[in-house]
């Protein structure tokens, strides 16, 4: 058995017995040891493997509340307002306005064969235009004869031309509807907000019913993004995981030139809970090393740019009504309590506090009745928790996901307008989560935001909005604080701390191969290391030879 | 104005354990060979009664009758359209929202829709327990969002109150819904015409077939032999007529053409009729004490 040892100008092990070493060795996709090459040629024969010689190595980057089908939306014209790599190297530079967003759409519409087939694009943020609105006059530019939808980076919104109005029959007058603007002419003006408007134009425009599924193309697109970003493990959250897209994922992951491992949990939504429990408890035993199944993730309300989360007293700072829930508590304590019963993980989604408040009262009456020393159960955004919330999380064993990009994006949103100033300051509280000793990943959501640790690391370490401001300095964590929560951090609220997450005897040889020292580069400036690929159960995958 | 072959919808909101399944259990066993597709959210136990059940396949369930049932997770909009595609279609769509649903944000999707209209929203309240909901720290909002939602209110489960409290409670609901039409009911057996508007479209006859309970109602048929405003006289009857929960009927306009009028609780559609069709409105009430 011949081991390989890598060298690195630095290796961050995140094993506080010997944090910087120099080598690692690894054996069947695993590590033998970390340290000197001297230590490490006592395993026996060896190769030296000097690739990284002047590069740094990490754990690789675990993503904690991510979707695979970022991977699908790819095949889509980006048109975002910041500069964002594609699964294939290509970085796409931010659209700065309505003019450059038709241009964009223009391109693509020139590429396209089909006469009929549609012209779907996403991302898109009116907020940093001013606001201004893309009407669907301005799509008819681009084209008037194929369908044409636009989703906003949120996911909430979509616009969309004439044309895939008239397909939708939406083209009249006299729609009375909350979702769906009209102009001057009684028309609708091609803005549809909420998925229930959403949903019956965006099949016109290409964006299928089942948003959240992602083919088989998409999942090896979004493991091409994950080496990109030194991603080793990301989760899928959520999907419904049908036979036939377990079958899928199943045989993709295995491929050998497949790079990350991916988690994908089942969402709640349409089985009883005791259907949700037996169906997870049959995925558990389909897992396999790059395919861990078996979790679920119960979504308790919307978004808080969405107005649909559910937040506390007072409400809305502009006065919108509260949210929606989408489970009863009953529900979401029968799925607890199953869960506690028989040892299934659960992550919730809550934005709004008064969701999270739901959950911790679910929880503590559901551990009274399964007392579980080590559930785990993960609160994922939980952006507006305030700090007794925090304690309450502590004391009841729970971990947190907190949504740190979201600051950065959508940051200047919630401090003028959904929440006001004094609650945003205290949203994604990473600082109180540590302080009060709970378990802390945080994430991208990536399609939401774009997937990269280490820029969602920066947007914690520095509480920067889109605008320039710093929000909450009280709740800025310093780069260790970040690094942890991007490696170990996110790998302790998927159970996996064990096998990934830092380097050291027997945890997978899973490594961020990076060109630049987060730990020396300046705080300010974390979001620029540059990543090389990443090394996952061993084998190496180099961004630029994907 | 809707073309004529566009499916009614109703609506079935409320609570959980308020009684929703019970009600479509109990629409199904008296839809008289009408062919009701029933959606139900897939959240929850098997909503229908097994005696009901021919064939499963997939998401649909087919049931005696010609009718069927389908469950829609989170896409209600996908669900509405294939069932509205269905063929044969169906005569009525009977929608179960879930317990946290407001059924209010549900009628205004299907305002967008282009082959069904909305027929009504129906409420149920459970007597017991709708008012102590109502204050719930968590669902609270979204109890008093359901019932100011309501065309009509059943509420249910009366037999398990004492009258004083029958009295107050319709009292409140009458507040808290908008001045909705509050039904009573037990174990959901509201009369099939005034759950869903009637499917009769030429001959006009009171109350069709003949409901579980009919006590509590009146019907009357009004002969409308003179052309009216129809927008005006719907409105009129609707202040004139307290107890009113339902009308449905042809008119004359005053440009001489005839309409369908449709009244449920406080609202009322005006549509055009189907050619040749006889002029009557019939109107269902609650019964005075
Ligand atoms: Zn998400």
């Amino acid at each position: 058995m011949t081991n390989t040892i890598f060298s690195a100008k630095k290796i961050i092990t995140m094993n506080p017995a010997r944090p910087h070493v120099t080598h690692v060795a690894v054996r069947e996709g695993r590590v033998l040891g970390a340290g000197t090459l001297e230590e490490l040629s006592g395993w026996g024969d060896y190769v030296l493997d000097e690739t990284f010689k002047d590069k740094v190595i990490m754990p690789g980057l675990v993503e904690g509340h991510s979707h695979a089908m970022e991977g699908t939306l790819w095949k889509y014209t980006y048109v975002g307002f910041f500069d964002r790599m594609d699964p294939h190297g290509k970085v796409w530079g931010g659209v700065k306005g309505i003019d450059a967003v038709l241009a964009r759409l223009k391109e693509s519409e020139a590429k396209l064969s089909d006469p009929d087939a549609p012209l779907p694009g996403w991302s898109l943020d009116p907020i940093y235009f001013n606001n201004e609105r893309v009407n669907r006059h301005d799509l008819d530019k681009v084209s008037s004869t194929r369908a044409i939808g636009v989703m906003h980076a949120s996911g909430h919104i979509l616009n969309v031309n004439s044309k895939a109005l008239e397909l939708a029959g939406l083209l009249k007058t006299g729609i009375d509807h909350p979702g769906v603007p009209l102009g001057d002419d009684g028309l609708p003006t091609g803005e549809l907000k909420g998925p229930d408007v959403m949903t019956p134009v965006g099949v016109h425009v290409g964006f299928d019913r089942d948003m959240l599924s992602c083919d088989e193309d998409g999942l090896v697109d979004f493991a091409k993004l994950c080496v990109r970003t030194g991603v080793t493990t990301a989760t899928d959250l959520a999907a419904r995981l049908p036979e036939e897209a377990v079958a899928m994922m199943s045989e993709v992951t295995a491929r050998d030139d497949y790079p990350a491992r991916i988690v994908p949990l089942r969402f709640h939504h349409g089985v009883t809970p005791k259907d949700l429990i037996e169906h997870v408890l049959q995925l558990k035993e389909q897992s396999s090393d790059r395919l861990r199944l078996g979790m679920i993730k119960v979504v308790v309300d919307g978004s808080i740019q969405g107005f649909s989360a559910r937040v506390r007293w007072p409400g809305y700072y502009n006065g919108a009504d509260n949210g929606l829930w989408y489970i009863s508590p009953e529900q979401l304590s029968e799925i607890i309590n199953m869960s506690l019963e028989k040892g299934i993980h659960i992550h919730t989604h809550t934005n709004g506090d008064e969701a999270t408040e739901l959950v911790l009262d679910c929880m503590e009456e559901g551990l009274r009745q399964h007392p579980s020393r080590d559930h785990r159960f993960t609160l994922q955004h939980c952006q507006l928790a305030d700090r007794a919330q925090f304690r309450r999380m502590a004391k009841l064993g729970m971990c947190v996901n907190l949504f740190a990009n979201h600051h950065f994006y959508w940051g200047d949103e919630h401090y003028n307008l959904t929440v006001g100033p004094e609650r945003a300051l205290r949203m994604n509280a990473c600082a109180t989560a540590l302080e009060n000793n709970v378990p802390m990943a945080i994430h991208s959501d990536a399609p939401i935001t774009p997937l990269g640790p280490l820029f969602t690391a920066w947007c914690a370490v520095n509480r920067l909005t889109a605008s320039g401001r710093t929000q909450g300095e009280s709740e800025k964590i310093d780069v260790a604080a970040a690094l942890y929560a991007i490696t170990l951090g996110a790998a302790y609220t998927l159970k996996l701390d064990g096998e990934i997450g830092s380097i050291e005897t027997g945890k997978r040889a899973d490594f961020a191969i990076l060109v630049d020292d987060p730990e020396s580069m300046p705080p300010e400036k974390l979001k620029d290391v540059r990543v090389w690929g990443t090394v996952q159960d061993g084998r190496i995958f180099s961004a630029a030879e994907l | 104005m809707f073309p004529e072959q566009n499916i009614p919808v109703t609506i079935i909101g409320g609570y959980l354990g308020s009684g929703k399944t019970t009600l479509v259990n109990h629409l199904l066993r008296n839809a008289n060979g009408k062919k009701l597709a029933v959606l139900v959210n897939e959240f929850g136990e098997l909503p229908i009664d097994a005696d009901l059940i021919e064939a499963e396949e997939g998401d649909i369930i087919s049931l005696s009758g010609g009718c069927v049932c389908c469950s829609y997770g989170n896409d209600l909009t996908s669900a509405i359209i294939d069932v509205a595609q269905m063929r044969p279609a169906p005569d009525h769509i009977v929608l179960e929202a879930s317990g946290v649903a407001l059924p209010g944000a549900i009628a205004s999707s299907l305002s967008l829709l282009n082959n069904c209209t909305l027929d009504g929203i129906v409420v149920l309240a459970d007597a017991e327990t709708v008012q102590k909901k109502s204050q719930d720290k968590y669902m609270g909002d979204t109890i008093s969002r359901q019932l100011s939602d309501a065309d009509i209110v059943l509420l249910n489960k009366t037999d398990l109150v004492s009258a004083d409290r029958l009295l107050q409670t319709r009292e409140w609901l009458k507040q808290c819904s908008n001045n909705a039409s509050v039904v009573d009911t037990v174990h959901s057996t509201a009369p099939i015409s005034v759950v869903l508007q009637d499917f009769e479209r030429s001959a006009l006859k009171p109350a069709s077939g003949k409901p579980h309970d009919t006590s509590q109602f009146e019907s009357y048929k009004l002969d409308m032999e003179e052309a009216v405003d129809p927008k005006k006289f719907a409105s009129e009857l609707i202040t004139n007529t307290p107890e009113l929960v339902r009308a449905k009927g042809f008119l004359l306009d005053l440009d001489g053409t005839v309409k369908t009028l449709q009244i449920v609780g406080q609202r009322f559609m005006v549509s055009a009729a189907p050619q040749g069709i006889e002029c009557g409105v019939i109107v269902i009430c609650i019964r005075g004490d």
